[in-house]
C-alpha cells in the first residue's frame, strides 16, 4: 500500500489538506469463530501504520504471554479488548476499529461468529456499506457462513467481500479456493440479494493480498483487500432519491425563529422546494437551510441541518420532512422482518414500544407469518420468536407513522422494539410494505382546513356527545338543545341512535360486538362532521368508558363535550317511554342496558345533568351556558 | 431570519457554501470530518429531545472542546440548552481552570464546576495517596456525587473508541446503574442511528458523541474550525521535574520537591492534560496545530502513554469504568 507517510514530515499542511479529503467508508467482518477476524483487522491496523510503538511493545509481551500464534504477533490480541474474551479466546461483543489510508477513513465493525451473538452482527451490519465474510479455506462454507450472508444482506448491505482466509494452510490451493467461490456464490444467488460478490484468497496471518498481491496466489489476479476497499464505488450522496428528514428537535429559543433539527436521511433539498409534513400532510415550502451560523444553498443525505419554513405550522419531534412531490408513505400497519435480539422471547400479542428515527408509536406483534430457518432459509412455521431468530410478521401501531420500505431506505424503513418493563432493546425490525387497511394512502394534502370551514360558519366544531341510560332523556334535550344553538345561527347536526340504525348502521344488531361497531362508526361520522366544522350532537346509550374515551381520543381536547344524562334506574323504568324496559325484565331484550347489561358511569363528564332537578329546556340553557362560559360556541 | 447570523464565519467544512455548484459533486461520499460532525450533532439532538436533565461533562482538554464546539452548532442560534460540568480535582494546571472560565464567560456557558468536599476535607493529595487513589476519590467519586446531586439523567463525555481496547466495545447512548457500574455484558445492541434511551429506575446514561473520531480528527477538526484549546498544548519554556522518566510540570508549591530536585526550564508541551502531577510533558518545538499534529503523527507513542492511571494494571481502565470512571 502506498501511504501518504512521507508527507508528514515534509509538508504537513498537505498531508493535512489530503487527509481532510478523505471519505469515509464502514464495513463489518464477519464470519465462523476462528475465521480468523480480529487476525484479519489486527493485520489491516498493522499494515496502515495505526500503531504506534507502546501498542507494539505491549502486542509482542502479550503475544509471548497467552498468544496462540508459537512465533510472530498475534494480532487478534490487538483487538480483542475486553479481559473476559481475551481469555476465552474469543470475541464476545461488537466493536469499532478505526484506520485510514491515502483515500479513505475507515470504520470497522468487528463483530462476533457465535450463535448465541448474531443480535451483535445485525449491529454492525446496519451502519456498514462493505461487509467481509471470512471463510476458513480448510472447513469451507459453513451453517455461521451462511447466516451471516443472509443477515448482512437482509439489513441492505449491497456489497460482499469473501475473503477466503487461512490459504495458507492449505498450500494455497487454487482448487479449493474456487471450489468455495462456486459453493459461495451459487448460494448468493439463490438466496440474497447482493449487487456485488467480490472474492479474495488471502492469509490474514501473514499477510496474503492483504495490501499487497501475493506471490503465493500468482494464479489470482484480482484486487487485494485494501485495493478493494479503497476503490469500491459506493452509493454516496443520490441526490436523485426523494427528500427525507425525521425532525429530531424544534430549535426556538425566541418567537422570531423556529427551526426543525435533524439529519437528512435521503435526498437533497434547497431553499424554495416545496415539502410536506408527516403524519399529517400539511404542505409547506423551505425558506431556509442552517448548518451552525450559516446559510446553504443546498444540503444532502447525511448532513444534520436545521430547516426554517415558509408557513407557521405545527411541527415536533416524531414529524418527518418529505418532499412534497414523492412524499413517503403513512400508515399504522405493516408487514415486517423482525430480528430478535433478547434472551426472552417475543411473545405475538404483546405490547412493545416502537422506535423508527424519532418516531415512538406503541407496538403490537401480530401473529407470526413464517420464521425463517437462517441455516437452511426456509420458512417454517412459528408460534414466538427467540434471540437469534427471524421471523416475518404483521405489526400494529397505535398511530400513523411515516415511513418508507427498508429496502429504499433504511432510516425511514429500520424499527427497533423496546420491552416496556426491562427498557432493552429486544428486536429490530425492517418494514416491508403498508397492510391493505391502510395501505399507501397518501394523505390528500388538505388546503382548506377544519379551522378554515369553522371560520366561515364563526363556530366551533365539536361534538356533543350525551349518554345515559334508555329513556334518560338524551334525545329531548338534545332536540332542544340543537333548536336553541340553531337560532343563535349556529349550523349543528344530531346524531340519534334511531336514525342511525335505520340507515348507515342498518346492518348491526344489538350483539356486544354490534355495539361496539355502531359507536365507532358514530364516533368516525361524528369525527367528519367536526372536520367539516359543525357542531355535531349525538344521543346514544354509549354505556362503556372505554368506548366513550376513544370517541374523545379522534377529535381535539376542546371538542368533545361529554354530556352525563343522569337519570336513575327507577325513574327511567318509570318513564319507560319506548316500553323497553317491560321488555327486558319479561326476559325478551338480553343484553339490555341498566337490566342485563351494565352502564359505567362516566368518571369525568364536561356537563352532568340530573333530569330529577331540572326540565329538559333548563338542561339544555346549562349546556348552552357552559359553552358559552368555555368560548366554545 | 435571524439577523444577528454571522455569515463572515466561514467554515472550512462546509460542504455547499453558498455559490458552489453541486452538480460536481455528484455520488460522492461525504467527507469523513463531515460525517463524524453531522453524527455527533446528530447524537446531541437526540439527547436533548429526549432526556429530562442532560448535562455535558467538560474536562478542559481538547475532546472536550471539539465537544463543546460541536454542541454549539447543534443548536445554533438557542443557547445551549443544558449546563456544562467540570469535577474539579483541584490538581488541575492552573491554565486550566483559566481557559475554562473564559471559554465559560465568552460562550454564555452555564458552568456547574463540582469539587468532592469529602476528598478535600481528606485531604485527597496525589503525592501522597497515589494517583490510584486520589482519581478514584476527586474524579470518580466526584462524578458520581455530582450527578446524584443535580439528578442528572444524560451526561454528555467526550471519550473516543480509539483511545483504549475496552472503549471500542462501549456504545454510543452507555447505562450506568443506580451505583454508577458499566456492565459491558449487557450493553444494549445500537442499530443504524437509532439510540434506545429508556432508562430503568435510577439508572443514568453516558452518552459520546465523539465515539468514531480518532486524535488525528480531533486535531484535524480543532486546526481546521479553529477551536480554541488550552495553550498548555502548545510548546512553551516551562518549569519541570524529572520523576521516574516523566516530566512534570511545578505548577504551584503543592508540587513537594524531593531531595536534590531542582525545577529546570524545558520547551515542552502536553499531550494530554488532566492533574498536573499525573499528567508528562513531552519535550517539543511545536506551537502551531500543524506542528503538534505532525508531531503527533511522528511520533511513537500512543496518547494515553503520557496518563499514568493506564498503568496500574492490565485492563485497568475497563475495571474503572465498570466502576465508574469515565
Amino acid at each position: 500500500m502506498v501511504y501518504i507517510d512521507d508527507l508528514i514530515a515534509e509538508d504537513i499542511e498537505l498531508y493535512l489538506k489530503k487527509h481532510e479529503e478523505k471519505e469515509m467508508l464502514r464495513f463489518i467482518t464477519c464470519g465462523s469463530v476462528d475465521d480468523g477476524k480480529s487476525t484479519l483487522i489486527g493485520r489491516m491496523l498493522y499494515e496502515s501504520h495505526m500503531l504506534y510503538d507502546d501498542h507494539l511493545s505491549t502486542l509482542k509481551k502479550d503475544s509471548k504471554q497467552i498468544g496462540t500464534q508459537e512465533t510472530g504477533l498475534d494480532f487478534a490480541l490487538l483487538v480483542d479488548g475486553l479481559s473476559a474474551e481475551r481469555e476465552q479466546g474469543i470475541t464476545i461483543d461488537v466493536a469499532y476499529r478505526f484506520f485510514s489510508t491515502d483515500k479513505r477513513k475507515y470504520i470497522v465493525a468487528d463483530t462476533p461468529g457465535h450463535e448465541e451473538y448474531t443480535r451483535n452482527m445485525a449491529t454492525g451490519s446496519s451502519t456498514a456499506d462493505v461487509a467481509i465474510i471470512l471463510v476458513d479455506a480448510r472447513n469451507g462454507i459453513m451453517t455461521q457462513t451462511r447466516r451471516h450472508s443472509f443477515i448482512v444482506s437482509m439489513l441492505g448491505v449491497k456489497k460482499i467481500i469473501l475473503a477466503v482466509n487461512k490459504l495458507d494452510l492449505v498450500n494455497y490451493s487454487k482448487q479449493i479456493y474456487h471450489e468455495i467461490v462456486e459453493e459461495y456464490t451459487t448460494f448468493a444467488k439463490n438466496a440474497l440479494e447482493i449487487e456485488e460478490i467480490t472474492s479474495i484468497p488471502i492469509s490474514a496471518l501473514l499477510g496474503d493480498n492483504i495490501t499487497s498481491s501475493s506471490d503465493n496466489t500468482t494464479w489470482y489476479t484480482g484486487p487485494t483487500i485494501m485495493e478493494y476497499l479503497e476503490t469500491v464505488k459506493l452509493e454516496g450522496k443520490n441526490f436523485s432519491n426523494p427528500f427525507r428528514m425525521p425532525v429530531q428537535w424544534v430549535n426556538r429559543p425566541n418567537l422570531d425563529f423556529r427551526g426543525y433539527c435533524g439529519m437528512i436521511a435521503s435526498g437533497k433539498i434547497e431553499p424554495g422546494d416545496k415539502i410536506r409534513i408527516l403524519p399529517g400532510g400539511k404542505n409547506s415550502t423551505v425558506k431556509s437551510i442552517l448548518f451552525d451560523n450559516k446559510e446553504l444553498e443546498i444540503a444532502t443525505s447525511g448532513q444534520s441541518v436545521t430547516i426554517i419554513l415558509e408557513d407557521e405550522i405545527d411541527v415536533s419531534r416524531g414529524n418527518m420532512i418529505v418532499s412534497a412531490e414523492n412524499p413517503s408513505g403513512e400508515a399504522d400497519q405493516f408487514q415486517a422482518h423482525i430480528l430478535w435480539l433478547s434472551d426472552d422471547a417475543m411473545i405475538p400479542g404483546r405490547q412493545y414500544i416502537f422506535k423508527s428515527n424519532s418516531q415512538i408509536a406503541s407496538l403490537n406483534l401480530g401473529k407470526l407469518k413464517y420464521q425463517i430457518n437462517v441455516n437452511s432459509l426456509n420458512h417454517v412455521p412459528a408460534k414466538d420468536l427467540k434471540l437469534n431468530q427471524i421471523a416475518v410478521c404483521n405489526i400494529s401501531l397505535d398511530k400513523r407513522i411515516a415511513f418508507d420500505p427498508y429496502k429504499e431506505n433504511k432510516t425511514t424503513g429500520g424499527f427497533i422494539i423496546i420491552d416496556k418493563i426491562t427498557n432493552h432493546t429486544v428486536g429490530m425490525g425492517l418494514i416491508d410494505f403498508a397492510l391493505r387497511r391502510s395501505d399507501n394512502i397518501h394523505w390528500q394534502s388538505i388546503d382548506i382546513t377544519k379551522e378554515q370551514r369553522a371560520l366561515q360558519k364563526s363556530q366551533s366544531p365539536k361534538i356533543i356527545w350525551f349518554t345515559g341510560l334508555s329513556g334518560s332523556g338524551k334525545s329531548s334535550i338534545a332536540n332542544i338543545l340543537e333548536k336553541k344553538l340553531h337560532s343563535m345561527g349556529r349550523h349543528t347536526i344530531i346524531l340519534d341512535g334511531d336514525n342511525i340504525r335505520h340507515g348507515l348502521n342498518k346492518d348491526l344488531g344489538f350483539t356486544e360486538a354490534d355495539r361496539v361497531e355502531n359507536i365507532r362508526r358514530v364516533g368516525e361520522v361524528a369525527r367528519l362532521m367536526v372536520e367539516s366544522g359543525l357542531i355535531c350532537i349525538t344521543a346514544f346509550i354509549s354505556p362503556f368508558e372505554s368506548e366513550r374515551r376513544m370517541i374523545r381520543s379522534l377529535v381535539s381536547e376542546k371538542e368533545f363535550i361529554e354530556v352525563y344524562v343522569d337519570t336513575p334506574l327507577e325513574i327511567c323504568e318509570e318513564r319507560d317511554v319506548k316500553g323497553l324496559y317491560a321488555k327486558a325484565r319479561a326476559g325478551q331484550l338480553p343484553n339490555f342496558t341498566g337490566i342485563s347489561s351494565p352502564f359505567e358511569e362516566p368518571e369525568n363528564p364536561e356537563i352532568r345533568i340530573d333530569t330529577t332537578k331540572i326540565s329538559p329546556e333548563a338542561a339544555a340553557d346549562t349546556i348552552i351556558q357552559f359553552l358559552t362560559k368555555n368560548h366554545l360556541t | 431570519m435571524d439577523k444577528r447570523l454571522d455569515l463572515s464565519k466561514q467554515s472550512q467544512l462546509n460542504i455547499f457554501p453558498v455559490g458552489v455548484k453541486y452538480t460536481t459533486m455528484y455520488a460522492k461520499l461525504m467527507k469523513h470530518l463531515e460525517a463524524l460532525e453531522a453524527e455527533a450533532i446528530h447524537i446531541m439532538r437526540e439527547v436533548v429531545a429526549e432526556a429530562e436533565n442532560p448535562v455535558m461533562l467538560y474536562s478542559i482538554g481538547k475532546d472536550s472542546s471539539v465537544m463543546l464546539h460541536l454542541a454549539m452548532k447543534a443548536f445554533y442560534p438557542a443557547k445551549l440548552p443544558f449546563p456544562i460540568m467540570h469535577i474539579d480535582t483541584t490538581w488541575k494546571f492552573s491554565e486550566m481552570i483559566d481557559f475554562r472560565d473564559r471559554t465559560a464567560e465568552k460562550l454564555g456557558l452555564d458552568l456547574i464546576v463540582h469539587i468532592n468536599k469529602k476528598g478535600q476535607e481528606m485531604d485527597i493529595n496525589p503525592f501522597i495517596h497515589g494517583s490510584a487513589k486520589h482519581t478514584d476519590i476527586m474524579k470518580t467519586e466526584g462524578l458520581k456525587q455530582a450527578i446524584d446531586k443535580y439528578q442528572f439523567d444524560v451526561a454528555f463525555g467526550g471519550a473516543r473508541r480509539d483511545e483504549e481496547k475496552s472503549r471500542a466495545k462501549e456504545r454510543i447512548f452507555s447505562f450506568r446503574s443506580a451505583q454508577h457500574r458499566w456492565d459491558p455484558k449487557k450493553q444494549r445492541p445500537e442499530l443504524w442511528n437509532i439510540y434506545n434511551s429508556f432508562k430503568n429506575k435510577g439508572e443514568t446514561i453516558r452518552v459520546f458523541p465523539l465515539s468514531n473520531w480518532t486524535e488525528l480528527d480531533i486535531w484535524q477538526y480543532i486546526h481546521l474550525e479553529k477551536i480554541p484549546i488550552v495553550p498548555l498544548y502548545f510548546s512553551k519554556e516551562r518549569p519541570v521535574v524529572e520523576r521516574n522518566g516523566a516530566l512534570i510540570l511545578v505548577d504551584d508549591d503543592r508540587l513537594p520537591l524531593e531531595k536534590g530536585e531542582k525545577p529546570m526550564m524545558k520547551r515542552v508541551r502536553f499531550r494530554t492534560l488532566g492533574c498536573y502531577p499525573l499528567s508528562g510533558a513531552v519535550e517539543s518545538q511545536a506551537n502551531t496545530l500543524p506542528e503538534i499534529i505532525q508531531e503527533m503523527l511522528l511520533t511513537t507513542t500512543s496518547e494515553r502513554q503520557g496518563r499514568t492511571i493506564d498503568f496500574d494494571s492490565k485492563s485497568s481502565m475497563e475495571k474503572k469504568k465498570q466502576e465508574g470512571y469515565f
